[in-house]
């Protein structure tokens, strides 16, 4: 118990940040990305076949900062994210309760599970066309099939969160007087919330994979579109730009999660 | 012994201060439990009955799977009975056509603990009186604070759980069930998986419960040592169906400490149990059940 006393800034432990900024971890991956460009920059000038054809990292960071001062290329950034957040959102507004009800109901459970489960191994991508079909805008079919590479996710999450409850909680609840909606308040929920957030990182991760296609084949405009136009253009960087701010993308939203479901779940945390 | 408010015990949790005699008395009889999974019958209880005096430390053993657990369930209204009644204080608590409720009155204390992982220890003390609405936020922070620092366990308030050592997770339990000043303790083995060092401590912290609050435990293990340390009378249980074999009285002196181990009467009542319970464990071993485990 003699331990140092953690230093909080805005919710961030600042010593165990310090300590993981400042770790060989940190520096081997410093390490590792800078020989991996290195590596990439010489099989470009030396012409390796195959991968030689990928863009140096030269060009690449000459067409990046051009790409950087041109607003269109921070709207595609603004386009996909409010894409993924709207399909993302709705999975969570949708999918949550759901999940919890399916996970308390047993009536609601048989009665949907069967249906969830043969829907859900269909590809959102195969849902492009049909989505494009039937909703009034191809923004609106983007959002949807959006939400469908989050939804499912969370719904198994959570509803695989709620039926693995320890019946020693509830028991031990109910015989501190606990009963009905505030046993739902104050152990379901709780409970719930590790795979909630589980579901969420993954389920957060699918989404950025499926906008990113769907950009592809029935938008003209986002991160995926941009890559997509790169390459129908020949501009051979810009590709490869669209695909790392993808990457950044992505990573930049499951940190986010990542640090709220730390937040929310603080008993988890295991220092 | 009407005083149990002495200290262990919160004031103001329950109006049973201010009753003259103890309370806890269980009387259970007759009781019967079948179960039924898949329609082939289980005989768990067979018209197993017994007296439980009010501020009794009463023990039960038995071999496994011979309805401890059920009769313990049964009590705390987490499954009903077949047939039989239990009373708690001459009160019909469950019987074969009404299952108790689960309540405040009995508190559990699990096998494997079940302190809730998401919340500090205060916030788990002080969650029986506070979804019970019996206390204000702040007088049920100064009570657990003040149980909890009576148990040794000052300074960690704050952490979750999963932050201090299965000991101190297992007493914050038994301060979670006295802020509720419950008629009855039920503990399932609650020192189950524990070495034998932090067992010492665990006993002689709930002695302590006990001798400052005389309230009615209900304890359930295989440990028989710990049975005759512990109980005031320890219940051996047959084989299943299980039913009430042998009720040994352990007239050893309380308070107690660890040199009763080593007392001759300590021995001789080891002896009996053992004996008694080991022909259930053979019988139960014969009968192709798991042995004692």
């Amino acid at each position: 118990m003699t331990q140092k006393k953690p230093v909080y800034f805005m919710g961030i432990n600042l010593r165990k940040l310090r300590k993981s900024i400042f770790s060989k971890t940190t520096y081997r991956g410093i390490v590792a990305v800078i020989a991996t460009v290195i590596l990439w920059e010489l099989c470009a000038r030396f012409e390796v076949p195959i991968i030689g054809m990928i863009p140096a990292p030269s060009s690449v960071f000459s067409s990046l900062v051009e790409q950087l001062q041109d607003p269109a290329y921070w709207e595609c950034w603004v386009v996909s994210y409010d894409r993924v957040l709207s399909g993302f959102i709705i999975a969570q507004i949708i999918g949550i309760p759901l999940g919890l009800i399916m996970g308390l109901s047993r009536h609601l459970r048989d009665l949907s599970f069967p249906t969830l489960e043969i829907l859900r191994p269909i590809p959102p991508l195969a849902w492009v066309p049909t989505a494009v079909i039937f909703w009034p805008t191809p923004e609106m079919s983007m959002i949807f099939v959006t939400f469908l590479g989050a939804f499912f996710t969370m719904v198994l999450n959570i509803l695989g969160g709620v039926k693995n409850i320890d019946v020693r909680y509830i028991r031990s609840a109910q015989s501190l007087g606990s009963s009905g909606f505030d046993i739902f308040r104050r152990i379901v929920l709780p409970a719930t919330l590790p795979s909630l957030f589980t579901g969420m990182t993954v389920g957060m991760g699918i989404t950025w994979a499926v906008v990113v296609a769907a950009e592809m084949i029935a938008s003209r405009s986002g991160l995926g579109f941009l890559t997509w136009k790169s390459y129908v253009a020949g501009d051979y960087p810009v590709i490869v730009i669209g695909m790392i701010s993808i990457g950044i993308a992505g990573y930049l939203s499951s940190a986010v999660i990542r640090l709220l479901g730390d937040r929310l779940t603080p008993w988890r945390k295991i220092i | 012994m009407t005083t149990s408010t002495s200290t262990i015990c919160p004031t103001g949790t329950s109006e049973m201060h201010l009753s003259p005699q103890p309370v806890g008395k269980l009387s259970i009889r007759n009781a019967t439990k079948i179960y039924d999974p898949d329609g082939v019958n289980v005989l768990a209880l067979d018209n197993c009955s017994m007296e439980v005096e009010a501020g009794e430390f009463c023990v039960i053993v038995g071999p496994s799977g011979c309805g401890k657990t059920t009769l313990l369930n049964a009590i705390a209204g987490f499954h009903d009975i077949t047939s039989g009644d239990i009373f708690l204080d001459d009160e019909l608590l469950c019987s074969g056509t009404k299952q108790a409720e689960p309540g405040a009155d009995r508190i559990v204390v699990f096998q494997h603990g079940a302190l809730f992982p998401w919340y500090t220890v205060l916030e788990n003390v002080t969650f029986g009186p506070l979804v019970q609405g019996k206390m204000s936020a702040s007088a049920a922070k100064k009570e657990a604070e003040e149980i909890l620092a009576q148990m040794g366990l000052k300074g960690i308030s704050h952490s979750y759980p999963s932050e201090i050592s299965s000991g101190m997770r297992r007493r914050v339990e038994i301060a979670r069930a006295m802020m509720n000043n419950p008629k009855v303790l039920l503990m399932d083995e609650p020192y189950r998986a524990m070495d034998a060092l932090t067992k010492t401590i665990m006993h002689k912290n709930l002695l302590d419960v006990y001798d400052q609050s005389r309230k009615t435990i209900f304890f359930i293990t295989h440990d028989l040592e710990e049975a005759i340390f512990l109980g005031t009378r320890v219940y051996v249980m047959t084989t299943r169906p299980g039913t009430i074999k042998k009720v040994i009285d352990v007239d050893l002196p309380r308070p107690r400490d660890y040199k009763i181990l080593s007392s001759d009467r300590y021995l001789e009542l080891k002896q009996e149990v053992i004996e008694s319970v080991h022909e259930e464990a053979k019988k139960a071993f014969e009968a192709g059940e798991r042995e004692m485990a």
